[in-house]
């Protein structure tokens, strides 16, 4: 029986009637009289020296209203957690995304006759695209620093030792690529200068605390002068932090300078070439194993791209230190994870946040460990995996509910994986055209920002005067549901029906900083808030009722829209909710509360990468069947499993959702996507080009949900986003080989992975030819 | 040049310049932003409206050449407040996630099923293919067309 009303149930989401209806308003959506249109001037080397722009005759074009260069930046142009993001290029270009100038002029063709007409002077310098050649001693440099970003480790146990000890030696090489999160909606922003000497900006960030801080810093205001309204977004997936905000503090400098509303849309093309993507990864796995199947030594080196600019990799490499030995017995353990400059688009936050990668890696050579010592996928992840109270590589003990034995118990029973596996593996390949095979693969991952940094959102819950609920929160919804889940929370706290609760769009001035609304921290941290909010609230109402009525004894129970007293396990009802509100106003009350979420219990030592990484960990397993058509080296995807252990669903139908597009986004991961740069030139650049998957490539998928509930949750939940995602590629992998015999060592495993193992090299421009065949 | 037509039952005349695209049109000049631009190059769909009876990408139409169309868009979809189906069947499946691209979707549904009352989940799939959503996996969107299907019968 579900012990709530509304948590746990499958609601309606509360912001899809106006989707559904096209009401709904995207950034690029909004318009306003008089204002002007942004575009920007790209840099055209990726690495070069600025030696002059000229921006004469680009000035003159009649219905240009400004051209702006680096010089025109009243305050901070520089940003980033490594501040070294160029809102417009200043001593250098680094990568072809770079913007040099921007422009506003009366409409969109003039604002773009406008860029073409920018003449820039450039001393070419060398560039580098590989981060390893980047991070040999003699490699041009990006910054005068050094191209070294950061170099995470991890240190357990005697590494020699545990090779000593060891029977045999797994050592492999792995490679992903750089992929696109293609969100649907581009980057837009609509800034305005407001009447009292502030500015005004509309858009679709997905880090609006961040947008706020770096629009302010570069207009040389006070934050409290700008305010950021974030409009609905059209997915982002950990992408619309630094380059939405780009967009946006690009369209507000132009705006501070005209004095005009400006309003910047980024076409797909300029979202693929200015964008940051998922950190491609070379990895490095060395692993010391024993007959009986266990793991004594595991050694890591692990180099990650990360582009042009800082970004996140700090943080996105800190993740993949953390978990780089996956949910796996191991008592010596040396990891190393690096992340260098380069000459390519600048690398970020993207759903996952550097555990697809490591999982790849870790799940391949699981699947070739059960093989070398003859067991089954299966058994050798439940001989080594995780059990209650496991201590991690990082010295952490696992003190809440450990279930990845029971993911991956219900998920093999459910699919009959140990059947389908040895059937697939017994199976003649040779002559055959369609070859198929099943896979699986299980992760672990550390819940919200862990050691990482300062994690304490905000919520607001405002019980107007009649009685409907206004609610507004520091986490945004960004497509995966906030809004609802939110909405949820404060109504199952208040006793009422969803229709009652309003959630207000985030606005930088209405709730204070939460940081972004990354790391599956939305509902565990942000819901954890607006429910402190809502029990604030009602305190206040349960005050006024003891009073108002006199209830000295028993608990005051907010239920369908009444309120009720409990004694000796019997309700009775005292009055309705609405006269509570109006007894609270009338006794000078108001209903209205903030509430922060902040669970301060993580640490971490950078010298040794020992710690309490995160303060809960979540569960799950993926199983993959596939068909491969070994003419034309085909992976088709034909049933999916995904199993999760989510601490409680909040909204069963939005946690299936998650899931689902998950699966989608790891599939495109696994078998399709390549975000491909040639030089630094990026050479797929729109979705003619970039493949993501189609109703068509997706198989119908099925989801289990498995609910222990985690003390830090609110109602016990945990996260779903990232998990969904992270593990579909590793077990479609596994699969292609128990269809084939073959490994996948560099993904996607796209058509030519399949048939000759190795990447074919593109030598034309965008369009038409595709490859040269160097077989 | 003029040109005259019909979006969702309303007539319109209008002078434009020849290089106008229809969804800038539907977007910028009668302010039906429910039509979204997700790539202009007629790979996403989000841009999808139905004229004439069938789907079109308007980033690939001119506007001239919708010169007495008649065009429905999402805005259209609706009628006097009640939902389409199709529109219920998405709310009543979780089919709307970031919503980008439910508009051109929930367009490519309802003509589908205008001339397929009974579709296999194949010809659904097939039917939606040129719309591509990033959020959902396109499971429950395929639940919802399906769904609607089954309660028109």
């Amino acid at each position: 029986m579900n012990k709530h009303q509304i948590i746990g149930s499958r609601q309606k989401r509360v912001d899809a009637l106006g989707k559904v209806t096209g009401a709904a308003k995207y950034a690029a959506d909004y318009n306003i009289p008089f204002q002007l249109y942004g575009a920007v001037k790209y840099a055209e080397y990726p690495h070069a020296i600025i030696k002059k722009i000229v921006t004469a005759e680009a000035e003159k074009l009649a219905g240009v209203t400004t051209v702006l260069t680096c010089k025109d930046v009243p305050g901070k142009n520089h940003f980033g957690l490594i501040p070294n993001i160029r809102i417009l290029a200043d001593d250098r270009t680094r990568y072809l995304g770079d913007v040099v100038a921007i422009v506003a002029a009366e409409n969109i063709k003039t604002a773009n006759q406008a860029v073409e007409m920018i003449q820039i002077e450039y001393e070419e310098l060398p560039a580098v695209f590989d981060p390893e050649e980047a991070l040999k001693p003699n490699a041009v440099k990006l910054y005068d620093e050094g191209n070294q970003i950061v170099h995470h480790k991890v240190r357990k146990g005697n590494i020699t030792e545990g090779f000593r000890q060891a029977d045999f030696i797994i050592e492999n090489k792995f490679t992903t690529q750089a992929i696109e999160h293609a969100y649907l909606e581009p980057e837009a922003a609509l800034a305005m200068p407001d009447e009292h000497d502030g500015f005004k900006i509309i858009g679709c960030m997905q880090n609006f605390y961040t947008s706020h801080k770096v629009i302010a810093g570069a207009l040389d205001k006070p934050l409290s002068k700008v305010q950021i309204i974030q409009s609905t977004m059209g997915g982002s997936f950990g992408g619309k932090d630094e380059s939405a905000t780009l967009v946006a503090v690009r369209a507000a400098l132009l705006a501070q300078k005209t004095g005009r509303p400006v309003k910047m849309v980024n076409s797909r093309e300029d979202s693929f070439i200015q964008s940051y993507k998922r950190h491609p990864y070379k990895m490095y796995y060395k692993w010391g194993c024993k007959k009986d199947g266990t793991i004594a030594a595991m050694e890591m080196k692990i180099i990650a791209d990360g582009g042009a600019y800082c970004s996140m990799s700090p943080f996105v490499t800190w993740r993949s230190v953390v978990q780089a030995t996956g949910p796996y017995y191991c008592a010596n353990v040396k990891t190393d994870v690096y992340a260098a400059y380069t000459n390519n688009n600048f690398t970020g936050a993207m759903r996952g946040f550097g555990s697809p990668q490591v999982n790849f890696a870790i799940e391949s050579m699981m699947d070739e460990l059960a093989e070398k010592v003859g067991k089954s996928p299966l058994e050798i992840r439940l001989q080594n995996g995780f059990e209650q109270n496991a201590v991690t590589a990082t010295g952490q003990k696992l003190d809440h509910y450990v279930s990845l034995k029971d993911v991956l118990q219900t998920s093999a029973n459910e699919s009959s994986f140990e059947t389908c596996w040895k059937e697939n593996k017994s199976k003649q390949k040779i002559g055959k055209k369609i070859v198929r095979g099943i896979g699986l693969a299980c992760a672990y991952r550390g819940v919200s920002l862990g050691a990482e940094g300062v994690d304490a959102p905000s919520s607001i819950v405002y019980v107007q005067p009649d009685g409907s609920v206004s609610l507004a929160s520091g986490i945004i919804d960004m497509g995966q549901g906030a809004r609802t889940a939110m909405a949820q929370i404060a109504a199952e706290v208040l006793g009422l029906p969803l229709t009652r609760v309003h959630f207000q769009e985030p606005d930088s001035g209405r709730v204070a900083d939460s940081g972004a609304t990354v790391a599956s921290r939305g509902t565990i941290m942000g819901g954890g808030a607006m429910k402190i909010a809502a029990e604030n609230v009602r305190k206040i109402m349960e005050n006024t009722a003891r009073e108002k009525f006199k209830l000295s004894k028993g608990d005051i129970v907010f239920k369908n829209e009444n309120i009720f007293i409990r004694k000796n396990k019997s309700e009775k009802k005292i009055c309705s909710f609405d006269t509570l509100v109006e007894a609270c106003y009338q006794a000078g009350r108001p209903l209205f509360a903030s509430g922060v979420r902040n669970i301060a219990v993580t640490s971490w030592d950078e010298e040794t990468g020992q710690g309490n990484a995160y303060f809960t960990f979540v569960y799950g397993t993926n199983i993959a069947e596939v068909e491969v058509d070994l003419a034309s080296g085909k992976v088709n995807v034909t049933r999916f499993l995904s199993t999760h252990d989510v601490g409680k669903a909040v909204n069963k139908s939005m946690v299936e959702g998650q899931i689902y597009g998950g699966v989608a986004m790891g599939m495109g991961y696994g078998v399709m996507e390549n975000f491909i740069q040639e030089s630094g030139k990026a050479k797929t650049i729109n979705f003619d080009e970039y493949y993501i998957p189609t109703a068509l490539d997706m198989p119908k998928m099925k989801s289990i949900i498995v609910e222990n509930e985690d003390k830090f949750g609110p109602f016990g939940a945990k996260s779903i986003g990232e998990p969904a995602l992270e593990i579909a590629a590793p077990a479609i992998a596994n699969a292609i080989y128990n269809a084939t015999g073959k490994r996948i060592y560099n993904l996607p495993a796209n058509l030519e992975e399949i048939l000759l193992g190795r990447k074919l090299r593109r030598d034309v421009e965008r369009g038409s030819v595709s490859c040269k065949i160097e077989v | 040049m003029k040109i005259n037509l019909t979006v969702n039952h309303k007539n319109y005349s209008l002078q434009i310049n020849s290089d106008l695209l229809l969804v800038d049109l539907l977007r910028d000049h009668i302010g039906l932003t429910g039509t979204k631009k997700g790539c202009e190059i007629g790979e996403c769909g989000a841009c999808t409206v139905i004229m004439n009876g069938k789907t079109v990408n308007s980033c690939l139409v001119l506007a001239v050449q919708a010169d007495g169309a008649e065009i429905t868009t999402i805005e259209g979809v609706a009628n006097n407040g009640d939902l389409h189906p199709v529109q219920q069947a998405f709310l009543e499946h979780d089919a709307v996630h970031c919503g980008f691209c439910t508009p051109g979707m929930v367009l490519s549904a309802i003509n589908l099923l205008n001339h397929n009352p009974n579709p296999t989940e194949f010809e659904i799939r097939e039917a939606i293919a040129g719309n591509l959503c990033r959020c959902t996996g396109y499971q429950q969107i395929v639940e919802a067309i399906q769904s609607a299907a089954d309660k028109s019968k």
